[in-house]
């Protein structure tokens, strides 16, 4: 590689990094903004921030909001890695092909055919719209993605390994948590917050699903904007990016700590062997 | 898998907490003694400081919910699940609802219809009121922004397809306003069942999309007061509001007519609180916030005391309520059959994809 | 006793296939064959394959699905190859996901603000000299819009499969004498391509419902198949028509998954 190559590379990634960020750094300064639109910016300001605050119904939406996402992502997890491991208990290679493909279908459809069937799912079974109904859909659609999130990691896991610690003594519980738990660790972690990212940036199957005044941010969010601009929503706009940065700190850490013990897990699986 | 428990246990902490935090602030604006009434009304719709007044004055608690249209709120509500006690219907929703049997009947006996005037009540989508109580009624015209259009007064929905707007008229997004728009345009009824009069009129609109620059709805309150285009095809209320926000805007009522709508106070099936019901519908007649809440939504009160407390400024101006001879002139929508309305929704859809 | 244990584990999974992705398809289908009166019918396919509104409408949104993977593409590869070449690659790739993390709403609500007739653009146009541009509402700021939006999701893909790439065959690449651009062209780029085919599948299929940018953005001026089943859902109770186009939707997905899935397999039987 040559050396005025790599300042062209990076020269592009800068530049691609201030477009990604301009329009969120836009949003956050007119939070700022003494005046009340995005056209002129008048002044410094704190005004913004503790209107937001002192509004309960938009605390109250952000909290459902995070709730539903964790909440979620949790039985996403769940579900999906029980799901992925029996794919992969599967001997037969066919059962195999056909129960991925079915997970797939939802991977492979767009969100609004999503959010209709849910829809007409849930009125066929008269469930009513509000926090279940879109917890219920938020778990549906996190489902495969943790699952294909999952399986690399348990092809990865070998049969000969397995066979091995079952030789060795250990019982079916046993080789699930001393060996396949923490082998998949670092996939349901990557997993999960995959779910979560989902999760946080769906509207349009929430759309479809909620009501009876039950509402997640993007969908108040996409209802507030075309009120006019407001700059309370600039406002949420710094919050989230705050609650953002703490989220990818944290997983910077788990995912930084976890490749060492991940590490140290092999080793001793070698060592054992 | 010691750690993995200690992760996922956590994180259930934490959702018991958000789960606590939302229910808490959802609790505390609301009132422990059961003592609520839940409204499902169109966006910006009543004056939030006569709820607040409300409040204090009978100690019953407002949840107050927003629809943006009929159909959805229809769907809501058909769908079932929900919990509301009053909704606002416009007229021909009025009379769809009923025909479904969404509605229920209101009980004279605990309502005080005496301030509204007589021209606004007993109307043919719901003979001698049993269902509805008028709200507010109002008109589909143009707003105009003086500053951008010079030189020409705006009277006609003729000069919406005059070449020299392209890509300058906002729409609001309704099937039944702009396929009405382009019917009264060629002096037909709103309420047409005639195919080839609807193909006609959707020919016409065909001819305007290339002057069409959004087709939204809420939206263009904001898009007008900034200046972003210069005409607009709107709801009469939301004329007003714009135009407080900037006194360069004008609504004009074209002089080929156009459609006169009625919004409504109505029970739906889903309805609990009775008695906070009759008291809020009794509440928002008494002149005095009849009156408030007309200045502050802009649309047009048929509330006979409260229109005589008004402004002259407002009481007299004829875009708002017209002279008899204009409202003649204007058409009200009819409940029309489910295949008749895909038909205007078909074409409605058409017209939108046409470019 | 262990059988009954395998059973358990699986169960909420199978559980979850059955209710969430067989039954409402399931319901979807059924749906279709009604018409607003309730009444059995095959008119909606009928009208959806003869009306040439359907059909239109069907070629807009692969058109702009298309334009807008593309453009997403073209912008993320290069983002990702650099990514993989820098030393604290783990926290930049951090920092493309930071963004999907705030709302996509959000994102689209700047740039109401940033495309608007006197918004920060125009005012840079100003500042140049350029007259005021009409921003918003046009085809061009609906893709730009989408396309800013897709990035992270293009870029995380194809930058997992930069990284999987053997180092040394780059090495023996150059040991033989060929050029940088050479070994990208003959080595990188065909080895990304899984990461090309998912990032792709991942942008593509979400741009075909971007029912509330077409509106924000667009200002509902372009009629994706999206719109058509929200409004059919949600404002217009058409049901039938919407589940119709979802069933068109659903079938061609699947067409397409099996034709890249035989594919793939013809490749490796080679």
């Amino acid at each position: 590689m040559s050396k005025s190559k790599f300042s062209w590379g990076n020269l592009y990634l800068i530049f691609t990094f201030l477009l990604m960020y301009a329009p969120i750094v836009f949003l956050i300064v007119y939070s700022f903004s003494t005046g009340d639109s995005m056209t002129n910016y008048h002044g410094f300001t704190f005004k913004h921030y503790q209107e937001l605050l002192a509004d309960k119904r938009m605390i109250a939406i952000f909290l459902n909001t995070i709730l539903i996402a964790l909440l979620s992502s949790v039985f996403a997890t769940i579900i999906g890695a029980a799901g992925a491991i029996g794919i992969s208990n599967q001997k037969r290679q066919k059962n195999k092909e056909i129960l991925l493909s079915f997970n797939n279908i939802l991977i492979v459809s767009p969100d609004v055919i999503m959010g209709a069937s849910f829809l007409i799912f849930f009125t066929a079974l008269k469930l009513p719209l509000g926090f279940w109904s879109v917890l219920l859909s938020h778990i549906a659609f996190e489902i495969p993605i943790v699952v294909l999130m999952l399986l690399p990691h348990l092809n990865e896991l070998s049969d000969s390994l397995l066979t091995a610690a079952k030789d060795l003594g250990s019982s079916s519980y046993q080789t699930f948590s001393k060996i396949v738990l923490p082998f998949i660790q670092p996939g349901l972690i990557a997993g999960f917050f995959m779910a979560i990212t989902y999760s946080l940036d769906d509207f349009a199957v929430t759309f479809f699903v909620t009501g009876n005044g039950f509402s997640t941010l993007s969908v108040e969010i996409y209802s507030r904007a075309r009120q006019g601009i407001s700059l309370e929503i600039n406002a949420l706009a710094g919050i989230m990016f705050i609650f953002s940065l703490i989220l990818v700190i944290i997983y910077y850490f788990i995912e930084n700590n976890h490749s060492q013990s991940n590490k140290k897990v092999k080793a001793r699986l070698r060592g054992k062997l | 898998m010691k750690r993995l428990t200690i992760i996922i246990s956590t994180i259930l902490i934490i959702c018991l907490g958000l789960a606590y935090g939302s229910k808490s602030l959802q609790k505390s604006s609301s009132n422990q003694n059961g003592k609520v009434l839940n409204i499902y009304n169109w966006g910006s719709y009543i004056d939030p400081n006569l709820i607040t007044k409300f409040e204090k004055e009978t100690g019953y608690h407002v949840n107050l919910e927003t629809f943006d249209s009929n159909e959805s709120m229809y769907t809501k509500v058909k769908q079932g699940g929900t919990n509301y006690d009053l909704v606002v219907p416009s007229e021909y929703m009025v009379a769809k609802m009923r025909q479904d049997h969404l509605l229920v009947k209101l009980d004279k006996r605990q309502l005080n219809l005496k301030n509204y005037g007589k021209a606004y009540l007993n109307k043919s989508f719901d003979p001698h009121n049993q269902y509805s109580v008028p709200y507010f009624w109002g008109t589909l015209g143009i707003v105009y922004n003086d500053q951008l259009i010079k030189g020409t007064t705006i009277n006609s929905w003729h000069q919406l397809w005059n070449p020299k707007y392209k890509d300058q008229i906002m729409l609001v997004d309704s099937a039944r306003d702009i396929m009405g728009l382009s019917l009264i345009s060629l002096h037909q009824s709103v309420n047409t069942t005639n195919r080839h009069q609807l193909d006609l009129a959707k020919d016409k609109l065909d001819q305007l999309s290339p002057n069409v620059k959004a087709i939204v709805a809420d939206e263009i309150k904001m898009y007008m007061a900034d200046g972003e285009a210069p005409l607009a095809v709107d709801w009469s209320g939301e004329a007003s509001e714009m135009m407080d926000q900037n006194p360069h805007l004008h609504y004009v009522l074209p002089k080929e007519g156009s459609n006169m709508w009625f919004d409504n106070w109505a029970i739906p099936k889903t309805a609990k609180h009775y008695k906070a019901i009759y008291t809020f519908l009794n509440f928002m007649s008494q002149p005095k916030n009849a009156v408030q809440n007309t200045e502050y939504v802009g649309y047009s009160t048929p509330n006979q005391a409260a229109y005589q407390l008004l402004p002259d400024k407002i009481k007299h101006d004829k875009q708002f309520y017209p002279s008899q001879a204009t409202l003649k002139k204007l058409q009200v929508y009819k409940n029309l059959s489910a295949t008749k309305v895909q038909e205007y929704n078909d074409l409605y859809l058409e017209f939108k994809m046409h470019r | 006793m262990k059988k009954e244990f395998k059973f358990l584990y699986f169960a909420p999974y199978l559980l979850w296939l059955l209710l969430f992705v067989i039954a409402p398809v399931a319901l979807i289908f059924y749906y279709s064959f009604f018409n607003v009166n309730h009444q059995f019918t095959l008119n909606n396919y009928i009208t959806f394959f003869t009306s040439g509104t359907y059909l239109t409408m069907t070629a807009n949104s692969v058109w702009f699905a298309f334009l807008i993977t593309a453009m997403t593409l073209l912008i993320s590869y290069p983002m990702a190859y650099f990514i993989t070449k820098l030393k604290y690659r783990n926290l930049w790739i951090l920092l493309v996901i930071l963004p999907t993390w705030i709302n996509l709403l959000l994102k689209a609500y700047a740039f109401i603000g940033l495309f608007s007739h006197n918004g920060l653009v125009n005012q840079i146009f100003n500042f140049f000299g350029i007259p005021a541009q009409q921003l918003l509402f046009t085809n061009t700021s609906f893709i730009l819009v989408a396309a800013y939006i897709q990035i992270p999701f293009m870029v995380l893909p194809i930058y997992n499969s930069l990284l999987e790439i053997n180092p040394s065959l780059v090495q023996a690449s150059k040991d033989l004498g060929a050029t940088s651009w050479q070994t990208f062209k003959k080595i990188i780029i065909p080895l990304s391509i899984p990461g090309i085919k998912s990032g792709v599948q991942i942008v593509f299929i979400p741009s075909l419902s971007l029912f509330m940018l077409s509106r924000l953005i667009g200002g509902n001026k372009i009629i994706t198949l999206g719109t058509a089943v929200e409004e059919h859902f949600l404002t217009t109770m058409n049901w039938g028509m919407g589940s119709t186009i979802g069933v068109v939707l659903i079938i061609s997905m699947f067409i397409v998954t099996i034709l890249t899935h035989t594919s793939k397999k013809r490749r490796v039987a080679k």
